[in-house]
């Protein structure tokens, strides 16, 4: 029997690359006081320092659906380790699950789709990456699974920011932007971060889509200004999100945007859309999107990972609302143009 | 979900749901064994529930824990816990624990041979313990996904990722792998031990004939097989995972293959649970939504068990005489009915 979403026991996937603090996270939110119970699959024990009966050791052990889909790996300890916990449904409200620092976020996001039995049961939350604010600029040089994990991220834990100098810290925020504007960045030492802003995101949840502007917009500040000024007026406040934001174009890891003020043909966009993930899905890690049809008054939206896609009518336009068409790709190497010219090519004229 | 009401033909069907015996568990239950002719319905945490003929119930704690596997020779039932132990259970509900994981890693699997030799596995690595006591173990490849003794001799098949494993613990030979690429959960020999099956992760079979380890591929199904039932002689191997009873023909040396399986007892939802008799030509079918039906595997002919509007049918059992039969939804919602 299927359940609904709000009774899906909610997943969070802890990513982060080697030594950025996942596991400071991880017993910071089990230790807090907050009522809640919370089963942790973990790669490796004996790390976590707070009593709970609900640890699970993982594997990682990632296999290839034969689906003759060549992006489709889940993790099959995953699989394996949801069917027992559904044995002791009652005994907590949450999974977190840890990845290894070299884990590629992918078929742990996967799993929860494509498999059936976890699916009925649980749904994925969001993906939590910690980064290490020092060392995270040499780690995207030099570590492709770091840079798949801030691709990949709807919240990052910019962590170890008292050991980096505000440039430094610019640079590094920069760094992450070039490859992933639409997360949410939280500045952190010792992953001090209120557990509202990594649990219970519903980042992969359709009713929730509601906004995927870049999320430095929505700081204070809407004046990008593109010349570096690293002395700005304002960088005196405590309250200096995206002031002299530099732009960094990440070679091989991108994000791409597009929009539309007038209506999409859906008879032309949503096969467009599957053919899209079918040959470049392997790129794409992650697409969301609001769209608005032609001739339909309610919300369309989607999310997919890699070739993974679900969408739903969300809501009706509200009165007044611009019916505007949104879409956000991040992945790797995308081709940048092929993808305008095919959203242009479903556009209304 | 909506609730599937029989119709037309299915209103037809011959009823013996006042002949059955309900009994309220009153906790989740994830499978039902007999041991002579008392029902054991394993939950899905801590306990078992006991209940004889006349339905009196007793309960049992065997693990501290969420009961993750179980396995019975009809003599005891072992089961491996997520507090990293394993216990077997008696007829008299005598519980005895077999071995403890010193980390308290989950114990994924079970099986048991009929003379005594007990198997687990936690992660990687599938123990044995044999009659006397002597206990091996093999690590293989990846996670083992499932265990099942060879009807005859010591020999353990494990299922795992990319195939399955053929270990004969007293012997200093290799082990013998036989690869099929997937992740492989379950695993059965055919009661002639000429086949080994095993259970998919996506929505199939793999076999094996053991004398050339010839593949058998058997696919079509809607959802994962989770229940496998050999037919008395193992003529047939009776599966779930679609909407008919799924069976596949093993009579003949070449087993299901360029074979159609034969299909019963079709409803509008999937089968759940199957559960073969021990001496004829009969098996009992739960599904999703909580019927049972008994099928006569000659022509089909159907009797209707437990009507449907429950949670799934998550175990059936019948006792080793094929005198009695035990059911059990999710939920706990159990019966047993006298034939």
């Amino acid at each position: 029997m299927s359940q609904t979403t709000s009774q899906k026991i909610p997943v969070t996937v802890l990513t982060g690359y080697l030594g950025a603090g996942k596991t400071t996270l991880l017993n910071r939110i089990l230790s807090e006081n907050h009522g809640k119970k919370y089963a942790v699959i973990v790669n490796e024990f004996g790390e976590i320092g707070i009593d709970n009966d609900l640890i699970i050791g993982a594997d990682e052990e990632v296999f290839e659906m034969n689906n003759g889909c060549i992006c489709c790996t889940v993790r099959g300890d995953l699989v394996r380790i949801m069917d027992g916990l559904m044995k002791r449904k009652g005994k907590f409200d949450a999974i977190i699950v840890e990845t290894t620092g070299l884990a590629d976020p992918a078929p742990v996001a996967q799993t929860f789709f494509v498999d059936e039995d976890v699916q009925k049961n649980a749904r994925l939350d969001a993906v939590v990456t910690v980064a290490d604010a020092k060392w995270l600029s040499d780690r995207l040089k030099d570590a492709p699974e770091a840079k798949n994990q801030i691709a990949f991220a709807d919240v990052i834990v910019l962590n170890k920011t008292d050991l980096v100098s505000k440039p430094e810290l610019a640079e590094v925020e920069a760094r992450i932007r070039g490859i992933n504007p639409y997360a949410k960045l939280h500045r952190t030492e010792r992953c001090k971060v209120a557990l509202s802003d990594v649990l219970e995101r519903g980042a992969f949840d359709l009713d929730r889509i509601l906004e995927i502007e870049p999320d430095f917009l929505e700081a204070d500040d809407h004046d990008h200004d593109h010349d570096h000024h690293h002395h700005h007026g304002h960088d005196h406040h405590d309250h200096d999100h995206g002031h002299g934001l530099k732009h960094y174009h990440d070679e091989d890891m991108q994000s791409l945007s597009l929009r539309s003020d007038k209506p999409l043909d859906p008879n032309r966009f949503m096969p467009w859309l599957q053919n899209l993930m079918a040959t470049e899905g392997q790129k794409i890690l992650r697409s969301k999107g609001i769209l608005a049809f032609q001739d339909d008054e309610d919300r369309y939206v989607f999310q997919g990972v890699h070739m993974m896609l679900e969408g739903d009518h969300q809501r009706k336009w509200k009165d007044g609302e611009p019916r505007e068409s949104r879409v956000v790709f991040i992945g790797r190497e995308l081709p940048q143009q092929m993808i305008r010219d095919g959203f242009e090519s479903c556009i209304v004229s | 979900m909506s609730s599937f009401e029989p119709a037309g033909e299915q209103a037809s069907i011959a009823s013996i749901t006042e002949q059955v015996r309900p009994i309220t568990i009153g906790a989740a239950v994830t499978s039902v064994h007999f041991l002579g002719d008392r029902a054991f319905f394993v939950g899905a945490e801590e306990k078992v529930s006991i209940v004889d003929a006349e339905g009196v119930m007793s309960k049992v704690d065997v693990l501290g824990g969420g009961i993750l596997c179980a396995a019975s020779d009809g003599k005891r039932i072992v089961m491996g816990g997520d507090d990293g132990k394993v216990v077997a259970l008696d007829k008299k509900g005598g519980v005895a624990v077999l071995a403890t994981d010193a980390k308290r890693r989950w114990i994924d699997n079970v099986a048991l041979q009929a003379d005594g030799a007990v198997a687990w596995s936690v992660g990687k690595t599938a123990f044995v313990r044999s009659a006397k006591g002597e206990e091996k173990s093999l690590e293989v490849p990846s996670t083992v996904g499932g265990l099942a003794f060879a009807p005859k001799g010591l020999r353990i098949a494990i299922a795992h990722y990319n195939g399955a494993t053929l270990w004969f613990p007293n012997m200093a030979a290799a082990p013998e792998f036989l690869p099929w690429t997937g992740s492989h959960l379950g695993v059965t020999f055919s009661p002639d031990n000429k086949f080994l099956v095993t259970t998919m992760h996506e929505p199939a079979l793999h076999g094996w004939r053991l004398a050339d380890n010839r593949h058998m591929r058997m696919s079509g199904y809607p959802g994962r097989v989770r229940s496998m039932s050999w037919s008395a002689g193992g003529k047939f191997l009776a599966t779930s995972g679609a909407d008919t009873v799924i069976m596949w023909p093993f009579a003949s040396k070449d087993g299901p293959m360029g074979k159609e399986p034969a299909m019963l007892a079709p409803l509008q939802v999937r089968v759940s649970a199957v559960a073969c008799h021990p001496k004829q030509d009969i098996l009992a079918a739960g599904y999703g939504d909580g019927t049972i039906l008994m099928v006569r595997m000659g022509d089909g002919g159907e009797l209707l068990v437990r009507r449907n509007g429950t949670a799934a049918v998550s175990g059936i059992a019948w006792n080793a005489k094929g005198t009695l039969l035990a059911f059990s939804d999710e939920d706990g919602d159990a019966g047993i009915l006298s034939i």
